[in-house]
């Protein structure tokens, strides 16, 4: 029900809701590598202050298992000195963790003004067809998410998609989509082209 | 009609290897505005410097920088933080994102003066999640500072410590707003504080903190090398200072580019940006990022300035001005941005959280031709008990597309509700064909 007198409840499909549980998945804990990477993560911050290093657990807890499960989320309350509500209350506001298992690939396309301008929604569209998914779903092959964000900081480049979180293809257009996932199969994420402005060189890169 | 300036923070960007330390050392600043500053000036006379050359912040209210710092507790026997404002999430905005790619070093430096200049010993850029790229060349270029002595303990022999660190956020709008990007860097929601207490009192870990834009630091040693009269000197009085422009939309040669504040909206559009694609003519401009009331094609002769675009009925803004050709529905415009705003809200204040929803339900209702014609009254009363009504701007930056948009495009949300369907000539380029076909 609506609150307000004049509003209301608009038809099922411009309606949103998307709370759902994270997976319960298997007892966690951190391998060596990534328990020294998040020591080094959490010797940034006052000694008292270990929760700021949260995001960076659960960064490493994705690289690790691929999502964010419930039990993952109690591990990384012992790590940072909280309890897993308040790891679970992150988890479910920042839109950069997956509560549950993802593809090989996860594909944000930016549908904000400036990439939209550009035919961001029928790039969407034309990933959507080409993998037999809408957004927020997985294909049949497990390899491909598709998903929609919002503006991703690179508007003179629009259309723009960014994958698993890390990784950049610019001025992505409806036409190059099945020219484009043949290669992410092919060639992996060697595929993409980056997110790197004109006269950048390929030692500029950070890798 | 092109604009004859000679960049100071964007001079290189274009160059190879413009990210390194030898670079930068060899042909920009390369850290002696900092020496300067640790060597020959007291924090006091930092902060003087800074207010006197007039830089106000490039986050987006344009506070002026100097003053800011000044608020910051001296006296507080806590320890005090700079934190680097490196969110940029403002749709139409990637200045931040092109100086942290391609001149880190003039980042860095600026977070050291800044540290210098309130008595921190200890700065942290919080950088949005999705630049995980720029993250990792911010950190190669800080581990090199770190080797050169420009950072760490004792750096010019003058006893001054100093650390920067790079926090990676993890997608969330809000988090750029600066007590919510606090809370964020204490492990929590990015959901804004109450003001007061400012972050200059009370903010990161409870202690003394200030919040400051990329641009805005990037700026500080420039200030500092060339003196605050040259700095005062580039572009109109109190809006001083190099500015960098994001264009983007149907131009035809998006990017950023770099001028004094007596630029006009119309030269970087026309000039810089190329004009419009295709041949097509101006609709309107968003100025300075989704949060900022439209102007029409006629408004757009003046200064891209603080002041002058404040004049003109919007803000200046991140300065990510969005160019609209005439084959743009402003009523999808609208619903566009309102997704985003719904959301992006953080969920800590009702009128925000619910009336974003509200209004993008109506729009989408309209824009897919289920509209009523009361349903355009009720987007400006739902809008009006929102505007001002919340604990942060985002309320009043949600509005903003809407209320404007039916302001001076009133006759096409009309059309819509009484065609059932968008009447805008080749109104099909922004959207899909999916879309089209209802
Ligand atoms: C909703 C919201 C989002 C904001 N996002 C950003 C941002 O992404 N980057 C930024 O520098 N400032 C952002 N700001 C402005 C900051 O709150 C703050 O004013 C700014 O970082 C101060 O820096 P400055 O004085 O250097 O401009 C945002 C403000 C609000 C209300
Ligand atoms: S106005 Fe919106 S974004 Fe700001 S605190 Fe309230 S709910 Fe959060
Ligand atoms: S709108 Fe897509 S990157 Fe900004």
């Amino acid at each position: 029900m609506s609150f307000h007198p004049q509003m209301d409840y608009a038809p099922a499909r411009f309606h949103r809701s998307a709370r759902r549980l994270a997976d319960q998945g298997e007892p966690f804990a951190f391998t060596p590598e990534r328990q020294a990477a998040f020591d080094r993560s959490v010797a940034r911050y006052p000694a008292d202050r270990r929760r700021s290093a949260i995001l960076a657990a659960l960064y490493l807890v994705q690289e690790q298992q691929g999502y964010v499960s419930r039990q993952a989320m109690r591990f990384v309350a012992t790590q940072v000195a909280c309890t897993p509500a308040e790891v679970e209350d992150v988890v479910t506001y920042y839109v950069m963790y997956y509560r549950r298992p993802v593809g090989t690939y996860v594909l944000a396309v930016c549908r904000t003004l400036s990439c939209a301008l550009n035919g961001a929604e029928r790039v969407t569209e034309a990933l959507a067809e080409a993998l037999g998914v809408e957004p927020g779903g997985t294909d049949a092959t497990g390899t491909f998410t598709l998903t929609e964000f919002e503006c991703l900081g690179a508007c003179d480049r629009a259309p723009v998609v960014m994958v698993n979180n890390e990784h950049w293809q610019e001025r992505l257009t409806p036409d190059r989509v099945p020219r484009f996932l043949e290669d992410l199969r092919a060639r992996g994420l060697a595929a993409l082209g980056g997110c790197l402005h004109a006269g950048a060189e390929p030692g500029d890169r950070a890798s | 009609m092109s604009v004859s300036f000679q960049p100071l923070l964007t001079r290189f960007v274009r160059e190879p290897g413009s990210a390194t330390l030898d670079f930068y050392r060899a042909r920009d600043l390369g850290y002696e505005a900092l020496r300067k500053a640790v060597t020959t000036l007291q924090p006091g006379e930092v902060i003087e410097q800074v207010k006197a050359s007039g830089l106000r912040g490039r986050g987006g209210a344009g506070f002026p920088t100097g003053m800011k710092w000044q608020f910051v507790l001296k006296d507080s026997p806590k320890p005090k933080y700079i934190c680097c404002n490196a969110d940029e999430s403002e749709p139409g905005t990637f200045k931040d994102h092109l100086l942290m790619e391609r001149n880190p070093h003039l980042v860095i430096e600026g977070c050291a003066i800044a540290c210098y200049a309130i008595g921190a010993k200890v700065a942290y850029i919080y950088i949005r999640g999705e630049f995980y790229h720029v993250q990792r060349i911010l950190e190669r270029e800080i581990e090199a500072a770190y080797r050169a002595g420009f950072l760490g303990t004792n750096i010019f022999g003058t006893g001054f410590d100093c650390d920067v660190y790079v926090h990676r956020g993890a997608g969330a709008y809000e988090a750029g707003e600066e007590t919510a990007l606090i809370e964020s860097l204490e492990g929590k929601r990015a959901q804004p504080r109450i003001k007061p207490p400012f972050p200059a009192v009370s903010g990161l870990y409870n202690c003394p903190t200030a919040v400051n834009n990329v641009e805005t630091l990037c700026n500080v040693p420039l200030v500092i090398a060339h003196g605050p009269e040259w700095y005062a000197a580039i572009g109109p009085e109190k809006n001083s200072g190099p500015k960098l422009y994001c264009v983007s939309g149907h131009v035809n040669t998006p990017g950023v580019f770099e001028a004094p504040m007596s630029v006009t909206l119309k030269e970087l559009i026309f000039g810089c940006a190329g004009g419009m694609r295709d041949g097509r003519t101006l609709k309107a401009v968003i100025p300075g990022g989704s949060s900022t009331p439209v102007l029409l094609p006629d408004q757009i002769d003046i200064p891209a300035s603080f002041d002058a675009i404040a004049k003109a009925g919007s803000m200046l803004g991140s300065a990510a001005i969005i160019a609209l050709d005439d084959t743009t529905c402003m009523v999808w415009m609208a619903k566009n941005l309102l997704a985003f705003y719904r959301h992006e809200s953080c969920g800590k204040c009702t009128p925000c959280r619910e009336g974003a929803d509200w209004l993008y339900k109506l729009l989408a209702r309209i824009e897919a031709g289920e509209g009523r014609m009361a349903d355009i009254d009720l987007l400006l009363d739902v809008s009006r008990n929102i505007g001002g009504k919340t604990l942060c701007p985002f309320g009043d930056a949600a509005i903003a597309p809407v209320v404007s948009t039916i302001r001076h495009f009133r006759g096409e949300y009309e059309a819509h509700v009484r065609e059932g369907r968008c009447t805008v000539p080749a109104g099909w380029r922004g959207r899909g064909t999916a879309v089209m076909a209802h």
